[in-house]
Order: C-alpha cells, then structure tokens, then sequence
C-alpha cells in the first residue's frame, strides 16, 4: 500500500500573487512534488471550501480585510501546519503602508482622490479593511516563517522538500527580510 | 566667620530668640503654604501687631511640620519656667480668620477646635534624624540654624579632624544612599577620595526627586537648607572637592528660592566660599536647575544635563567616582544622604549605627501618600514593620476600607500585599518583596484599586519618562504599556501575558540604566501577588476592583 | 602616540586573547575574528551603548555588558553568545522593527541594510511584538540627500559622525522615550540647515535606509564606511 499523500494548500490573503508566482516558478519540480502531496485547495484552483485536514498550508498576504481574518481562522482550524509565506504574511509588508494613515484616509486616497471617472468608496464587493493590516502571527499560530519578497522558488522547494521529510526547514542561510 | 563667631552669633540669636515669651510658628513648606500658610502668617503677624504683642511675641515661617494632610499647621511655643522646655500646641487647618483666636489663646486655653494632638503614634513612633529642624527653625535665616549648631559640625570637623577621618566616620555610622540604591555612603567617599584623575574634584547633590508622589527631599530644600549645604561642605572637605552642584528641579520653586538665599548667607558669613572660617579649605556651591525630566535624576544623566548637553545616562563604567562631571572624579549623593551627615559628625558613626537594622542603619523619610488617614512626611527608623507605618504612624485606612498593598520605590518599586505587612522596611527586605526601597515614596492602597491598573499607571511614567537612548527601554515601555491596557481593556489574551512578561525580561536585562531596568518591577510585583486579578481581566474579562472599563466585543472589533 | 600602554589578557568565548588596556571587549572581540553585533557602535566614533545588540556576559557580573562601551580587563571571561543573550538579541531587533516601518521589499537599502543582514544573522524570523505603524515625516528638503526617520533606528551615528568628525553639529535628537526623533538644526528642514555642509557623512554612516541619496531606487543605496576609521587614524597621526 502506497502511504498517503500529503495534503497540501495555499492560500492568498492581502498579497501581490508574487509568492503564488515563485511557487509556480518551482516548474518541473512541481511535477516531481504531485507525486508526494496532493494540492487540495488554492486559489489557482476552483475550489470554494476551505477543506478539512490539511498537512501544511502556506499563506501568502497579511491579514487586511474582514475577509481575509474570517478566511485565515478557518484555515487555521483545518491545518497541522500553517506557513506564513512570504514577508506580506510575516510582516504585513507592503499592505500595512497603509497603517500609519488609517482606513478612511486610505480609501479616500484610493477611490475618490486618485480617480476622475464616478469617483465613490465601494460599498458592495470589495471587502471591507480591518483598522490594521496585520501579519499572520498576530491573528492565529503560526509554525514556520519563510521571508522574502517573494521567497524564491528554490526556497519555497526547499521548505516543502523539508517538511516532507518530516524535518523543519532551516532557512537562516536562504532567504531574508526583501529578499 | 570662625568657631568663636559662630558661637557668638548662635547665642545672640538664641538670645533674641528668649526675648519673645510667645512664638507662632506657621508652616511655610511647600504643602502648607499652597493652602494659604502665607496669609495665615500675615494675618497673625497683624494681629500681634493690634494687640501691641510685638515684642513679646514673635511670628516666623518654619519649615515642613510633617503632617501635611491636616495643613495649613501652625504651632504655638509659651517660654515657661523651664526655658528649654516651652509648652507648645499644634493646631490643624487652620485659616486666616483664626489669627485672633490663636493670639488671644497664647494667654489662656488652647483653641480646642483647632487643636491637633501631637500625643498620638503619628508623632511618637517617628524618630528625626533627617527632619530634626524641620518645623523648628526659619529656613529663610542663617541666624536660626546657626543658633541650634548649625555649622559647629563643619568648622569643628575643619579643625580637628582630617579628611580621612571625617569618611571613617561616615563608613562607621553604616549610612547607605538614599537615593534609591542604598550604596555605602562611606565606600562611595573613601572612592571618591582616592580618585586621581581630572585636575579637581566635584560633589554633587541629587535633588532631582522625581518619584511619583514623592517630596521629601523637597521638603528637606525647603525647611533646613543649610544642612544640605553643611552636609555638602562636609563632604567636599573629607574627598578633596572644591566645588559643588545642587541639581533641583525647576517644578520646587520655593526649594530653589530657600537654597539661593542660603547659599548667600553662608558666602556672606564665610561659611561658603574660599579659606572657609580661615582654613585652607574652599567650596563653592551653584545652583542647575533641571527642566524636570525623571531620568536626569539619574547620576550620569544628571552629570550630563550639569554640562549642558540632552539628559541622557551613558555605560557606566567609569562610574561618576571616577569620571564624572567635565571628566573629573565626582561624589553624588541624594539630599537625604547629605541630611544626614551633620548629625553623624556631630554625634558619632557609633550613634548613627545604634540605629536600624544589622545592615540599614538610621532612619528613614518616606512621604506617606494615597489610602491612608495621615498623609503626610515621616521619619521613621530602618526596619520599623509596614503595619506600624500603615496602622500606627499613618492612621489606617479610611471609610473602613480593607487596606490592598503599599507601593514603594516609585516606578522601579513595587507593591506589598498584606500578607507582608510585619515586614520591617529597610533595603534588603524591601527587595526580598519585589519591592524596592526608592526614595521613600509610599502609596497606600486600599481594595478599590486595581492592581493591574496601578501597574499601568506606573508604565505611563516610564514610558514617557524614558530617555529614549535605548532601544528596550524606548520600545520596550511603549509595548508594555500597551500590552498592559489591553488586559485593562479586557482584550488580552494569556498569549498576551507570556508575551509582555518577555519583554519585561528584556527591558529588565538589556536597559542601559535603572529606568529601564526598574520598569518592569511594578508588573512582577503586582503580578507575583495579584495573579488573580490580571486572570480575571483576562479570562474572565472583569475587573474585579471595578476600576477598569472592560471592552465588549471580540477581536475582529479590537484588531 | 600615548604613553605606556599596557597588555592586558583575557578570555572571549574560552579563546585566549591580548589586548591593550584601552581596548573595549568590542574592538578586541573583532580583531580575533569574534563575532558580536552592533548597530549603534561604529569604529572611529565614540561608542553610546545604546542598541544594547552587543550585550555580553562578564564572568562575575551580574548584569549584561554592552561590548562596545566597556573596557577590558585583566582575566575576564567574555561570553558573546550564550543562549539567553541571543534572545535578548534577537527581542531587541524585534523592537526596532516593529518601532518603525521597516519595510524592506520597498527600501533604497534593501540588501545593503545593517538591521535587516542582522535580523537574518541572529535569526529573527518574525517580530511578536505588535508594530507601531507610527507616521513620520519624511524630509526631502535637502537638494542631494532624504531623511525617511520612519526608518530610523535612532543609533545617532549621524548625530556622532557630524559633530565629532565633520564638526557641523547638524544632527540631534528631539523628543524622549519612544517620540525621540532626530532632527537637523533646530528642527528645521534639512535643506534649510545653515550648519550642514553636505558632506554626506552621515548619509554613509546610518545604517539603514533612513538617511539616503536622492535619485536612488529599491536596493539601490549602498553606504561607503571606509573613510571613518582612515580619518581617525589620521586624525591620530597628526596628534
Ligand atoms: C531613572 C533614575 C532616576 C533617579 N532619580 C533620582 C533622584 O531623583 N534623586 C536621587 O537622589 N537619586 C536618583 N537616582 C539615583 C542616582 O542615580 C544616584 O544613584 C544617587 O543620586 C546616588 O546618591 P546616594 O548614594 O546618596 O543614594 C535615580 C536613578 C535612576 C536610574
Ligand atoms: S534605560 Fe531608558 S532612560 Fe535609561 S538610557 Fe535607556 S532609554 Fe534612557
Ligand atoms: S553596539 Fe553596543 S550598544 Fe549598540
């Protein structure tokens, strides 16, 4: 009997899809990894519930909107080990720019002062910002932490490769804050 | 002015003194006169004037009588057969308008109503050392501290003793800081004295008193000037100083007015000054005001601020014994530490060790504040149980309320449960409680404080006292601040208080100076006795002493 | 040169090591190719002690020593390492990044930035303490250089570098506790200092991306520290 496969997803909270590129950009080896693990839910695929008993999710983006907190406690609730993929989901990154101007300066600047057609905040459809954007770690537990800007596709191989084995990858020499 | 004179000038004054048959005296320190002690004075002083009393009875301002929560005090002194020994009552808020009855009571009856009984445990536990012409003499007149031997320590010291004898004095007598710490006074001297770098020695009174809720020291500047001033000289003479700096706080005015005043009265008389009473020694005094930041009480801070530049401490070592200000090795020292040099000098290290505990010697001053029946000064000595301050000297509780814990040791201090109330209070048992010793600021609380809340309140003044130098300190406060409203706020979670009790560990451990290493202290002491109260914002989302308003909601409204 | 200077010995993590007494436990743990982290301390400017990165156990001492302010002494056993002191290390890195807005994907310095290399050598993977998100203004007033305090870590090594080397005094700090900020003059606009003569040494010495060049993109500011130590040599020489 062939063991299990290892249940695998990624998720896309307030991020730029860069780390969903760089795992992407993993290429050939994505195929080599198919044979270990089964891709149960990310947002390359058309899945709509976040499914139950997953072994590693990585999460890319900080948490921003109301969507992505409800989003993210889900997540949390149905994986065994949560990875904050990428300097968005460790650090709020780029989304907390943001922060220091609070949520109302924010959307005023984004959809009344920089726009000349029908100028208005949405109401319906986009989801509404939390008073912060902020990491993972500061809304659920997480267990590991993989940095970059995106973290590269050699690194994102690496981490799973460790995992896979069952071993927590050391990253002190592969990736940093930017990188 | 040599020994002779001085003697001379004492019993002339004295002498003055024995013409009035009757004297007032009305409490010119600083809490007393914010309630109006000037008017009071004034008025008496025309009173005695209607009545045509003038040259029998004499009305002057003296310093701190202690009991400051009853003030405006002012106390009454009949020469009686016995000359040393007038009869004297004290009487409690009073008012101009009772010039008249005061004046005409000096001749029959006290005025019952005013009168406040100096036979109760306030007066009779304390012992003065420090305070010993506190409330007795007119700080404004170098005359009347000349008059109770003021100055006899320094010239008789000046003349037959060397300064190596002076600090084996002082080692003798055990005294220790009372700026916080506790560091041998004689140890810190004999340094001092053998330093040899820098081309000449300074000492430097810390008068910088920033403690929450502590005065004190601003209550010895203001009531008995001269012996700072005296206890100052003593010192420079026995380390080989020539000059000195009081570094007093721009918020004590009437302290800063007192010492200028002093400080000419003493070069006038060539007490102060060069060739001092014919002598070889000289010393000079000025004056820093500093613009009332916490940290410049900080000696390296302090020094800092003395020079000119941002009130901020530097890496000791080197200690300022060795290098302190403008470079040169320098002896600081808080003012009750300098209080209490006269009277060792003048009656033996012997006596002053006869005093206190194996190793706190002598007494100490603590502003009793917050809770309490009696707030106000006292001076009590080293090792005297918390209860018989609390109970005894301060009067216990009022409204009936059951006493929660006594805060000492300011922002680095802690709070003591009542469980520990038969502890004595000297320095090693106060930091056996968590607890510190500080100046001497002492706030009582009773069950309708919040301890998590105190321990709030603490962090605020830190955090916005700190230097911002370092980096745990000027972040670190900021965060446990933060941490610690969130639990008042109901919104912590226990992640939360693993978190903030490892910043604590930081800031405790990597801070460059006692700011930061002190600011935590209030958390682990509330937290080692109060742990219930910080489970029940947290778990329960209740303050249990109902002073913190606990926020509704769940986290998506919090983020 | 200075009178006798005498050799002292002592101990760094159990290597055996001589040192001039005017040494700090800093200077010789370099020169023996010991590592301990520093972000305030730069050779050829007094030390502050300030970061408190450097922080050292002293064999006997009770308290933690920051290497860079601390002179050695004869026999002392310098521990630069230990489990607990990483920790500390790595908390106070934290604070800095979570104290200001240190986004590095967006940064002139990213690559080039002594805390971020930092947070990567002493493994910083996150920072647990809630950031800030406090506002700064940036000060683009200067016609060569920009101050972005939000990325300011408050080392004063521009402060230092322009009073003690440069002698203009432009730079100080303003403010205390966590409102410190530094300032050009009397806090005025950096392009309206009289004091500064835009020699750019402080732009070279901050360890960040808080002071830079204008015209400068992401990545693109690296500092150039070499002249500091040539000009206290020189400096010494002339002595
Ligand atoms: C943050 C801080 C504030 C301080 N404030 C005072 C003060 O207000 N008055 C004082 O005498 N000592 C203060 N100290 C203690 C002084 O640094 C110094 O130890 C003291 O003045 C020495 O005098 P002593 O030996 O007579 O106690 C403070 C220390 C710290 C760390
Ligand atoms: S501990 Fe606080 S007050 Fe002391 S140097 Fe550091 S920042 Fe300044
Ligand atoms: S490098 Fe020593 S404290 Fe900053």
């Amino acid at each position: 009997m062939s063991t299990p496969k290892v249940r695998v997803a990624t998720i896309w909270l307030d991020g730029c899809s860069g780390c969903h590129m760089s795992l992407l950009d993993m290429d050939e080896r994505l195929i080599e990894l198919a044979d270990k693990i089964d891709v149960v839910y990310t947002p390359l695929m058309d899945v709509k519930q976040f499914p139950k008993d997953v072994d590693v999710t990585l999460v890319e983006g900080a948490v921003n909107s109301h969507e992505d907190y409800e989003r993210i406690l889900e997540v949390r609730k149905n994986t065994k080990i949560l990875v904050s993929l990428g300097d968005c989901a460790i650090s709020a990154n780029v989304p907390s720019m943001r922060n220091p101007f609070g949520v109302e300066v924010t959307l005023k600047r984004a959809y009344v002062e920089n726009v000349t057609l029908n100028p208005q905040i949405p109401s319906k459809e986009v989801p509404p910002l939390m008073p912060l954007a902020r990491p993972v770690h500061a809304v659920v537990k997480v267990d590991l932490f993989v940095q970059g800007c995106p973290p590269s596709a050699d690194t994102i191989h690496f981490v799973i490769a460790e995992l896979l084995e069952g071993r927590t990858p050391d990253l002190s020499e592969r990736t940093r804050f930017g990188a | 002015m040599i020994a002779e004179e001085l003697s001379k000038t004492a019993a002339a004054e004295r002498e003055a003194q024995a013409q009035f048959e009757h004297r007032i005296n009305v409490c010119v320190a600083a809490s007393c006169l914010s309630s109006n002690s000037d008017k009071i004075k004034s008025a008496l002083e025309t009173e005695v004037k209607k009545k045509g009393l003038e040259k029998s009875c004499q009305v002057r301002g003296v310093g701190c009588m202690r009991l400051c929560s009853r003030g405006p005090l002012v106390s009454t002194e009949t020469q009686g057969e016995d000359e040393t020994q007038p009869a004297s009552v004290l009487y409690q808020n009073v008012t101009p308008e009772d010039a008249p009855a005061l004046v005409e009571s000096l001749k029959g009856e006290p005025v019952k109503a005013l009168e406040c009984p100096t036979d109760t445990p306030f007066f009779k536990s304390q012992v003065t050392i420090v305070l010993e012409n506190s409330g007795k003499i007119d700080p404004e007149r170098i005359e009347e501290y000349i008059a109770v031997e003021g100055y006899a320590t320094l010239l008789k010291a000046l003349t037959t003793m060397t300064p190596a004898e002076v600090i084996a004095e002082i080692s003798r007598s055990g005294l220790r800081g009372r700026g916080g710490a506790g560091y041998s006074t004689g140890l810190k001297w004999t340094t001092v004295a053998k330093a040899n770098g820098g081309s000449r020695k300074y000492v430097i009174c810390n008068a910088d008193e920033g403690d929450p809720g502590a005065f004190m020291d601003r209550s010895v500047l203001e009531s008995d000037p001269h012996r700072i001033l005296e206890g100052m000289a003593l010192a420079a003479y026995a380390v080989g100083a020539s000059h000195g700096y009081i570094y007093v706080r721009a918020e004590y005015p009437l302290a800063i007015k007192r010492l200028r005043a002093a400080i000419r009265q003493a070069e006038r008389n060539g007490l102060l000054g060069t060739n001092i009473s014919g002598t070889t020694f000289s010393f000079t005094v000025e004056l820093r005001l500093g613009a009332g930041a916490f940290v410049c009480g900080e000696e390296t801070a302090l020094i800092a601020s003395i020079e000119g530049k941002r009130g901020q401490p530097r890496p000791r070592p080197p200690y300022p014994a060795e290098s302190g200000v403008w470079g040169c090795p320098t002896l600081i020292n808080n003012v009750e530490t300098f209080a209490n040099i006269v009277p060792i000098i003048r009656e033996g290290g012997d006596w002053f060790a006869g005093i206190g505990t194996a190793k706190s010697k002598g007494t100490k001053v603590f502003a009793l504040t917050g809770q309490i029946h009696n707030t106000g000064l006292i001076e009590v000595p080293m090792g005297t149980p918390l209860r018989e301050i609390v109970y005894e000297i301060g009067g216990g509780i009022p409204g009936g309320k059951a006493f929660k814990a006594v805060q000492t040791g300011g922002p680095s201090g802690g709070c003591i449960p009542a469980q520990h109330l038969d502890s004595p209070v000297d320095y090693e048992s106060l930091i056996q409680l968590g607890s510190f010793m500080g100046s001497g600021g002492m706030i009582i609380m009773d069950e309708t404080s919040c301890m998590v809340d105190v321990a709030t309140y603490f962090m605020e003044f830190c955090m916005s006292e700190s230097c911002g130098k370092c980096v745990p300190c000027r972040v670190g406060t900021a965060h446990m601040y933060d941490l610690l409203q969130k639990i008042t706020r109901g919104e912590a979670t226990m992640a939360d208080l693993d978190l903030l009790l490892e910043v604590c560990d930081v800031v405790k451990n990597t801070s460059l100076c006692g700011l930061g290493m002190g600011a935590p202290q209030p958390i682990f002491s509330t937290l080692r006795y109060f742990r219930d109260e910080y489970l029940a914002h947290i778990e329960a989302k209740q303050c249990p002493a109902g002073v913190c308003k606990i926020h509704e909601g769940n986290e998506e409204v919090i983020a | 040169m200075s009178p006798t200077v005498r050799v002292k010995t002592l101990t760094i993590d159990g290597q055996a090591v001589g040192a001039r007494e005017d040494q700090t436990i800093m200077q010789v743990a370099r020169e023996n190719n010991i590592f301990v982290p520093a972000l305030c301390a730069i050779e050829g400017l007094t030390p502050v002690g300030a970061c408190r990165l450097c922080i050292v156990e002293v064999k006997g001492v009770n308290k933690l020593l920051p290497a860079c302010a601390t002179r050695i002494e004869e026999g002392m056993e310098v521990t630069t390492n230990s489990e607990r002191v990483a920790n500390y290390r790595r908390t106070i890195l934290e604070m800095l990044f979570s104290e200001g807005n240190h986004i590095c994907s967006v940064c002139v310095s990213n690559g080039h930035c002594e805390l971020q290399t930092l947070a990567k050598k002493l493994g910083m993977t996150h920072v647990r303490v809630p950031y800030r998100s406090t506002m700064r203004r940036v000060d683009a007033s200067h016609e060569r250089f920009i101050a972005d305090p939000n990325r300011c870590i408050l080392c004063t090594r521009c402060v230092r570098v322009c009073d003690e080397i440069e002698g203009a005094h432009t730079w100080d700090v303003m403010g205390r506790g966590i409102n410190s900020r530094i300032i050009t003059d009397l806090s005025q606009p950096w392009g309206d200092s009289d004091s500064c003569t835009s020699c750019g040494k402080c732009v070279n010495v901050c360890p960040t991306g808080a002071l830079f060049e204008k015209g400068k993109a992401v990545s693109e500011m690296s500092k150039r520290q070499e002249f500091l130590p040539y000009l206290t040599l020189m400096r010494e020489g002339k002595k």
